[in-house]
């Protein structure tokens, strides 16, 4: 395997497998949020905007692999 | 391999100045400065004892947030002392990523030697301006810590050694307080560039229609990025002044 196929595979794992955990945080969040919501529908607005915080701070985790990716993919030998 | 789509991970120098390089982004970083100095003067010269819409609109969003900072703070000087800073820095990447999206910018620019070189380019997909901003928090939140608790109050939360599980812990919390810069830095300039890259991706899969949607999403996003760095600033000054927790309070 040469060199540049070695760096798209990587990339590809790098990407695929990174989103993988913030995926099921953001959805774990969600869903939480939209159980709170139903509980106590007159809170939704608090709710939503610290469900916004939480998917934020998940959501860079992923963009970490993601910028991981593209610094293989483009940036190293 | 040239695959046609042109991804930079760093900003590209577009001249120097007594031997300083200046890139692009460092451009784009002085003209949203100009902008907000700018619009800061025009400001002060309209200002009247009765609102038209501009300065009811900026009274409204000012008020609302330093409304929310002595909230948080549960005090009101300490967040008059601290509303400019959180609010430059809301406006500052706000308005950053924002201008990012007007054409021109990324698209005008001259041939060099070594390939095209846009003249304007987005501040956050630049790491020496996120790590800027999260230096300059950085800073602020220790100092704010020290100057309040005072100093050994303040080192006293990180350097504990009543009890064994207290030493670690207060290690781990330093630790964590330096990995801030990384957090604060990486989560800007990650979310800025990964979203360039993918409005350019789009652009190469269906050309004019699909990045549309991506760039009113990375609007949205840009926001978002912008206020969670106010934000964040805010909550961590906000740890920073409290009371370290005695054996007592457990």
């Amino acid at each position: 395997m040469d060199t540049a196929s070695a760096q798209l595979i990587a990339m590809a794992i790098a990407a695929g497998l990174g989103v993988l955990g913030p995926g099921i945080g953001i959805g774990l969040i969600g869903g939480k949020a939209m159980e709170a919501i139903g509980r106590n529908p007159e809170a939704s607005g608090k709710v939503v905007s610290n469900m916004i915080l939480a998917i934020v701070f998940t959501e860079a985790l992923g963009i970490l692999a993601l910028v991981v990716s593209f610094i293989i993919r483009f940036v190293a030998a | 391999m040239d695959t046609g789509i042109s991804v930079v991970l760093k900003a590209e120098q577009v001249g120097s100045i007594l031997g300083l390089s200046v890139t692009n982004s460092l451009l784009m970083t002085w003209l949203v400065m100009l902008l907000l100095i700018g619009f800061a003067f025009y400001f002060r010269s309209t200002l009247a004892l009765i609102p038209g819409k501009l300065q009811a609109g900026v009274e409204w969003l000012f008020e609302g947030v330093l409304n929310y900072m002595t909230e948080t703070l549960e005090d009101e000087r300490i967040a008059r002392r601290f509303f400019p800073l959180v609010m430059t820095i809301f406006l500052f990447i706000f308005l950053g990523n924002e201008l990012a999206f007007l054409p021109g910018i990324g698209s005008v620019g001259f041939h060099a030697a070594d390939g095209f070189i846009p003249l304007l380019r987005s501040p956050g997909a630049d790491l020496n301006f996120t790590l800027a901003l999260a230096l300059i928090a950085f800073f602020t939140i220790e100092i704010t810590g020290i100057v309040i608790l005072g100093f050994w109050k303040y080192a006293g939360k990180y350097i504990n050694v009543r009890s064994p599980i207290g030493f670690v812990v207060g290690l781990i919390e330093m630790l964590s307080n330096v990995g801030r810069i990384v957090s604060f830095s990486f989560r800007l300039f990650g979310n800025v560039f990964a979203g360039e890259v993918m409005i350019v991706v789009a652009g190469f899969f269906v050309a004019y229609f699909l990045p549309v949607p991506l760039m009113a999403f990375e609007m949205f996003v840009g926001f978002i990025q912008a206020v969670v760095f106010a934000m964040l600033t805010l909550f961590f000054i906000k740890l920073a002044i409290m009371e370290p927790h005695g054996e007592e309070a457990h």
